[in-house]
């Protein structure tokens, strides 16, 4: 799996790390928003770190049956 | 028809025609007194021993694809019971009891093999841990020891005691634990349901759950509808698909775990190895295939394979354990979707709908379950309670915060 960072362009996934869906870090951090997943089967907005490049925060829509990543964008923007 | 020597001299004198399918292919009925959904280990199990210890024989599992296709055919049939969390060492200490005995109780042999299980320990911190762990098992009445590294050799001399960045300083044994054959437990349990007089339902999906007034109707299926009193989910990495036609979110993430198999080869490896700081465990199949695996690819997944820096990640953790696993040719690599939940501990109970239950989370971890969480469940769908060596797996524990963290990873599934 590729993904496009875009600061530092197509990078192999192996780069990254993986956060999680990212509407926990949208939450309030109350019992559902650190406990409870809509946990899909398609499109999932997720949040991964470019931790071997620019070390930025990335929203990344994926889909998870197919990991067709469908859009990226910096998190929080 | 029961399997037994004077059976297979009988069949062998009249050329083998007597033999029957496992188990019969009825169609559905228009209702139930207990639906399960998922025909993995746990769904079969928990008809199995509602059936036989419950007395409840009008019950259908209804199993979207072939039995065996799910996890329970997949993964890599490691039994144990070294777990250290109050909760989980009480459930999986009975689990292995229940193994000890399942070939009988199901007239079916799933080859149960207690060869063992060693988990290596590479410095005097994961050292300290692992004799803090021993004593946590032998306080739960498991058979537990501590080898040191002459004593590693002696057992395991194949390991490879070179290495530099992870010395071997010994290890845990637990000669208990050991390996059973997948296919023939899902397989066995639905024989011994079917024999029971359940009715298991093959390419039949569920795509709806009927509710009214806060109650249990029935299910909406690719076969047609079907009414029941009681419904029991137990669908593994679908979990939070299913229990979302009942309106539930879970604390569930669904992650690809990996696993591999060589071709055969003679006797090698004469017990399950674990080597936990390599991502990295092995066993050999009575076949002769090595069967191994690693971590989970680390991401949200329903995609029944995996990522190739996995695979790297494995070959290279294997070698440096195994150096002699290089010669070995890979035949298959293959991934199963995890129901991961946010503690690493499974779910067994009830919901907040009447006659709607719920079985999952099991995690990397639910072949071994298999036999205690059949029962626990059926105990608490037939008597609305569970057994206290399954007590502790609340939904509700997630929000009151008795939460079962045998990783201390928090809330981040793919880490566990
Ligand atoms: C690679 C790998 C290695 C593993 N290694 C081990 C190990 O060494 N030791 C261990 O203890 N555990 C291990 N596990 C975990 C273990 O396999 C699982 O925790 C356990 O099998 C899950 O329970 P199950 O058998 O009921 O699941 P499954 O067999 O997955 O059963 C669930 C069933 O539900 C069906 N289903 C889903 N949705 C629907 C629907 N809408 N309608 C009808 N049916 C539906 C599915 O088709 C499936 O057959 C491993 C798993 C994998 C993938
Ligand atoms: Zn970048």
């Amino acid at each position: 799996m590729r993904i496009t960072c875009p600061h530092c362009g197509a990078r192999d996934s192996r780069e990254f790390s993986y956060l999680g869906d990212a509407k926990m870090a949208a939450g309030k951090g109350d019992f559902a928003s650190v406990y409870l997943r809509d946990n899909p089967a398609g499109a999932h907005s997720e949040l991964w770190q470019h931790v071997m490049g620019c070390r930025a925060w990335l929203e990344v829509e994926r889909n998870t049956s197919t990991h067709e990543v469908l859009s990226i964008r910096e998190a929080g923007k | 028809m029961k399997y037994s020597v004077l059976e297979i001299l009988r069949q062998g004198l009249t050329g083998n025609k007597g033999w029957q399918p496992l188990w019969r292919n009825p169609g559905p009925k228009p209702a139930y007194d207990v639906v399960i959904i998922g025909g993995g280990g746990h769904g079969l199990a928990t008809a199995y021993y509602l059936a036989k210890t419950h007395g409840i024989h009008n019950i259908a599992v209804l199993e979207k694809g072939y039995i065996g296709g799910g996890n329970v055919g997949r993964n890599t049939t490691i039994v144990r019971a070294d777990y250290g969390q109050k909760g989980n060492s009480a459930f999986y200490s009975h689990s292995l009891k229940l193994w000890q005995g399942l070939s009988a109780e199901l007239n079916y042999n799933v080859m149960f093999s207690p060869r063992g299980l060693l988990e290596l320990c590479h410095s005097d911190g994961q050292l300290e841990a692992y004799n803090r762990r021993a004593n946590m098992i032998a306080a739960q009445g498991d058979q537990v020891e501590m080898l040191d590294r002459a004593g590693v050799r002696a057992y395991a001399p194949y390991l490879g005691f070179e290495s530099a960045r992870f010395p071997i300083r010994g290890g845990l044994l637990q000669r208990t634990a050991g390996t059973a054959r997948h296919d023939a437990v899902a397989w066995g349990y639905a024989r011994a349901a079917d024999r029971l007089g359940v009715d298991i339902l093959q390419k039949c999906e569920v795509t709806g759950i009927d509710i009214a007034n806060g109650k249990l109707q029935g299910v909406q299926t690719s076969r047609g509808v079907i009414r029941a009193k009681k419904l029991a989910i137990c669908v593994a990495g679908r979990s939070s698909q299913v229990a979302g036609m009942a309106g539930m979110r879970l604390p569930i993430e669904s992650h690809v775990l990996q696993a591999f198999v060589t071709e055969g080869l003679k006797p090698f490896i004469n017990t399950v190895i674990n080597f936990g700081v390599g991502h990295f465990y092995i066993s050999q199949s009575d076949k002769g295939g090595l069967v191994f695996g690693g971590d989970l690819d680390g991401y949200n997944s329903y995609a029944q394979r995996g990522s190739l820096s996995q695979v790297e990640h494995v070959a290279e953790a294997g070698m440096s354990m195994i150096p002699a696993l290089g010669k070995a040719r890979l035949l298959r690599s293959w991934g199963g979707i995890m129901d991961m939940s946010m503690d690493g501990a499974p779910i067994i109970d009830k919901t907040h709908i009447k006659g709607l239950y719920f079985n999952g989370g099991w995690c990397y971890g639910g072949f071994k379950a298999i036999p205690a969480s059949g029962s626990a469940y059926a105990r608490l769908i037939a008597t609305g309670s569970l057994p206290d060596y399954a007590a502790a797996y609340r939904l509700s524990r997630f929000e009151s915060g008795h939460l079962i963290n045998e990783e201390g990873t928090g809330a981040q599934p793919g880490l566990h």
